[in-house]
């Protein structure tokens, strides 16, 4: 089980939602994603966009403007 | 079948074009499927070097309103439109190029970015992906 790092932090709207997807995309089944950011709506969206992946929401760490998201693919 | 987001992009505005590929993309991440109809202005962005020259739809000045609304985009650090595009296309977006608008304004294939076109389509191409899509705009 690897752990893939996505380091969205200054990115602003999509680019963190997106860097996300592409990084699911490339992950294994078990794999982690952490998404490292500081964009504030990303924080909201990338567990919208988990959830509607059927995918597992690990945990939501952070403040609005600097926050870390865990995802099980 | 996957969820769809099918977009009909009939501006070259750049601030429009932005929409266009940020709702696109936007939906690739969230697990939909989506398509952009460049139509009309919006297919003279398909040209080869034209994605980043359309105009801004409000305040333009001659191109002054568009380079300070760029200035303050860098700020920012909003992504780029080649950047945005080849995001949509790398999550799978399909782009489809309006044969009309080609044959009206003269433009061949050979003019566009035949790279990042999936389809060259009318209308019932459009329709036929619309009936079958959760949402549908017109930009």
């Amino acid at each position: 089980m690897a752990e893939i790092l996505v380091d969205c932090r200054g990115e602003t709207c999509p680019v963190p939602l997106v860097e996300t997807r592409k990084a699911i995309r490339q992950a294994q089944p078990g794999d982690v994603i952490v998404v490292i950011g500081t964009h504030p709506a990303s924080r909201e969206e990338i567990p919208m966009a988990v959830r509607a992946l059927g995918l597992e929401l690990v945990s939501v760490e952070g403040t609005e403007t600097d926050w870390t998201i865990r995802i099980r693919r | 079948m996957a969820e769809r987001v099918t977009i009909v992009l009939h501006s070259g505005d750049m601030d429009k074009v932005y929409s266009a590929l940020i709702i696109g993309s936007g939906a690739l991440a969230m697990g939909m499927e989506a398509s952009i109809y460049f139509t009309f202005w919006g297919l003279q962005r398909l040209k080869k070097s034209g994605l980043e020259k359309g105009p801004l739809s409000k305040m333009h000045f001659l191109g002054l309103g568009k380079w300070m609304v760029r200035q303050r985009m860098k700020k920012a650090n909003v992504a780029t439109l080649e950047r945005l595009m080849r995001d949509f296309k790398e999550l799978g977006g399909k782009v489809i190029a309006c044969e009309m608008t080609m044959e009206i304004m003269g433009i061949r294939r050979e003019d566009l970015r035949e790279d990042w076109i999936d389809a060259y389509g009318a209308v019932g191409t459009y329709i036929q992906e619309a009936r079958g899509s959760q949402i549908t705009l017109f930009i």
